[in-house]
């Protein structure tokens, strides 16, 4: 019998993205964040023993779960920071799971934010191998890892840009759908994508996320008193995570990128295939993320998710639902709650709440994350019904 | 805004690497364990975790695997000389580095056969790369 996380989501609260948080702190953020999981729930802040925070860079880079849990006046029997870039949201929930199995605590609120202040750019203070042996070079900076990534796809297997920019088509297509997203009323053709100005070539401006401000929390308890909740619960039903790198030039081989690990050792925990996913809620900070991911699910071969995307359909009433509430590309990245909203939409449409862009029946979601140069990647399947 | 080009930050396990490349020298740990080629430098090979590393001098050639022309660099100082190519060189001895590219972007392929062009940067030499055998 293959062993499989226990634990269900009942409480999901997320501030709608927006550019500029000016007035705003983090932790103003965190806080907001918790209010709106916890009045999701029927919850008061009484009920949460654990407590998953992100770092903080520039702000509280150590003693993070301290400094939260006392902005917020709760005092948790389990605190952790959790640092896996964008894995993080989808990292917090299988540790949460963990920790309410281990008999740390009952019931445990995920939380991330992020504020982002026009002109204030903060420089790494990174002193590591990457600051060493990349930045140097001129390779500082997400864009250019991602775009070595997304060549060296193009070039071992012949996807084309086209296959690329329908990722973000349909993020943005799927964004029109969902009044929090960044990029509600502002529609983009597949030739705006192909023609947006190079970045860090071959990655163009309309393949990458957007930096704002917003956050997201979620609440994670045990299965039985998930029975009991306010709302419908959604359960936890198979995690996979895996870490292989950091700096872009020690990445593994072209298809043994982390999530040809995560994401099958998920859907084996569930006891599910990729056919029987309803919705993709999959890590989106580039376009070439996607791809790979859908190459790991087990709906196309590796190196041809170009057909798939040309062949199918990708709204919420398409052949694959993915990133219904448009995906980080067209929600926005408020930075490390960027990976929460996968979590969200999945949530909201395995509760049957996510009214214009509602999934029929939708039974099972995969949630991934991401983080450095495609290295820190963890997958989740979520399901509405108990095991 | 004077913002300078950021050099490489040293530690003690990387000084030798850095002191050899002043030189004009590329010298590379080996593993006197398993016998493979070791970068970034370490105080321990990753492959077989023995610690019996020595500092051998490598052939500065490989094949470019992968690049990027930045138009929008990272950062600010960087973003003056924009754009320029940076991309990743598989060595002849096995590991890859990270690398900044003196080769045009209508000569870059797959594969492409480089090797290694020490330039200054703020009188400070990097290991860059050009294509093997054509002076740049």
């Amino acid at each position: 019998m293959v062993k499989r996380p226990k634990g269900a989501i009942i409480g999901i609260g997320e501030l709608p993205p927006v550019r500029y948080s000016e007035g705003k702190t983090t932790l103003s953020l965190i806080a907001e964040s918790v209010q709106l999981a916890l009045a999701d729930a029927g919850l008061n802040k009484e009920d949460i023993d654990g407590l998953l925070v992100g770092p903080q860079v520039g702000e509280t880079p150590q003693h993070v779960p301290a400094t939260v849990s006392e902005y917020l006046g709760i005092a948790p029997t389990m605190s952790n920071t959790v640092d896996l870039g964008g894995a993080t949201g989808a990292g917090m929930v299988w540790r949460a799971a963990a920790a309410i199995e281990a008999g740390m605590c009952e019931t445990v609120i995920c939380v991330l934010a992020n504020k982002n202040e026009k002109g204030n750019i903060p420089r790494s203070p990174n002193r590591n191998p990457i600051r060493e042996f990349d930045v140097p070079f001129g390779a500082s900076g997400a864009n250019t890892s991602y775009a070595l990534l997304k060549r060296l796809h193009m070039e071992s297997y012949g996807s084309k840009q086209e296959d690329f920019a329908r990722i973000a088509y349909w993020a943005r297509k799927n964004a029109c759908n969902n009044p929090k997203a960044i990029f509600y009323d502002k529609p983009v053709e597949l030739e705006d994508i192909l023609q947006s100005p190079l970045i860090a070539d071959p990655l163009r401006l309309l393949e990458i996320v957007m930096p704002c401000a917003g956050g997201a929390a979620v609440i994670v308890t045990t299965e039985e008193k998930a029975g009991q909740a306010k709302k419908k619960p959604v359960y936890i039903k198979g995690a996979g995570e895996k870490i292989t790198h950091r700096a872009v030039s020690q990445a593994p081989a072209v298809d043994q990128h982390p999530f040809a690990f995560s994401i099958p050792h998920a859907l084996k925990q569930a006891g599910i295939t990729g056919q029987d996913l309803d919705l993709l809620s999959l890590y989106d900070c580039y376009t070439s993320v996607v791809a790979v991911q859908l190459e790991s699910i087990g709906i196309c071969q590796p190196g041809q998710f170009g057909s798939l995307m040309r062949e199918h359909t990708f709204g919420h009433d398409g052949d694959y639902p993915l990133n219904t509430h448009g995906g980080q590309l067209g929600f926005g990245q408020a930075d490390l709650a960027g990976g929460m909203s996968h979590i969200v939409e999945a949530v909201t449409q395995l509760r049957g709440e996510a009214e214009g862009r509602q999934i029929p029946e939708a039974k099972h979601a995969l949630v991934t994350g991401n983080g450095a140069t495609l290295s820190e990647t963890t997958a989740l399947v979520l399901g509405g019904e108990p095991s | 805004m004077n913002i300078s080009l950021p050099q490489p930050t040293i530690t003690p396990i990387s000084q030798p690497f850095w002191d050899y490349i002043q030189e004009k020298k590329f010298y590379l740990q080996c593993c006197q364990d398993c016998h493979k080629w070791v970068f970034y430098p370490r105080a321990h090979c990753p492959d077989c975790f023995g610690s019996d590393l020595k500092w051998q001098a490598a052939s500065g050639n490989g094949k470019l695997t992968t690049w990027s022309v930045v138009h929008r660099a990272g950062h600010p100082a960087w973003q003056e000389r924009a754009p320029y190519v940076v991309g990743i060189v598989e060595l002849e001895e096995g590991p890859s580095l990270l690398t900044h590219l003196l080769i045009d972007e209508q000569d870059l392929y797959y594969q492409l056969p480089v090797e290694i062009n020490f330039q200054s940067i703020n009188g400070f030499l990097l290991p860059f790369f050009q294509e093997k055998g054509v002076r740049v």
